[in-house]
């Protein structure tokens, strides 16, 4: 969680919610929250786990790419 | 009686002691002080009281998402309780449930980012995120532990 503020704080694109499942069952449920952390990074990449900082860069950059985000 | 013990108050006293600007922390409440208002958002309205009364650079507003909904939608709250950590601007953090428990320590780390206005990343995501030139929401499911 303290890795997303960060890099909201580093980037005006980022926006970083911290969603606490059993207070948003809905969303829990839209999202298939079975365990935590869940990530969800605009709606197409779904992460499982704490991931570590580059990990996390990596995927969260795939967003920049049209053709990935189309198969997601 | 108060969420934060005496031991926990000291702690975050200390870490807050790096604070070098501003910080104001937005909770979205509904009812506040009432009887209508939900449980939860009572102990993060509460909570978030307590942590900025803990240091005189952190800053607390209270906005109910039915009559302030203007400032809600401004900063893109469609859920409570909420809390926004935001500086002169908003920098899109957003805690959408009590960060209890183990997102304690994530609410004081997201504080004392802001306060310090300086992400705690490698230079090389800070250079590679540059890159970016649409919008990224971060959503991160957790519980309280």
């Amino acid at each position: 969680m303290v890795l997303a503020h960060n890099l909201a704080l580093a980037s005006n694109w980022i926006q970083a919610d911290m969603v606490e499942a059993s207070e948003f069952p809905h969303l829990a449920n839209k999202y298939q929250v079975y365990g935590v952390p869940r990530t969800v990074i605009n709606e197409v990449i779904h992460l499982e786990g704490a991931y570590p900082e580059d990990m996390l860069l990596t995927e969260l950059m795939q967003v920049m790419d049209e053709e990935v985000v189309s198969h997601l | 009686m108060s969420l934060l013990n005496v031991s926990v108050q000291k702690q975050v006293i200390q870490v807050f002691n790096q604070i070098k600007f501003p910080v104001r922390l937005l909770v979205f409440s509904q009812g506040e002080g009432g009887a209508l208002e939900c449980q939860m958002c009572q102990d993060t309205r509460q909570l978030i009281e307590e942590v900025a009364a803990l240091s005189d650079k952190v800053s607390v507003e209270v906005y109910d998402f039915v009559s302030d909904a203007t400032i809600a939608k401004q900063y893109g709250v469609d859920k409570i309780p909420a809390v926004v950590i935001a500086g002169e601007k908003d920098y899109g953090i957003r805690f959408y449930g009590i960060p209890s428990g183990y997102e304690f320590s994530s609410l004081i780390e997201g504080i004392l980012s802001i306060g310090r206005r300086e992400p705690k990343l490698n230079k090389k995501t800070v250079q590679e995120i540059q890159r970016l030139n649409r919008p990224v929401h971060i959503q991160v499911f957790v519980t309280p532990t």
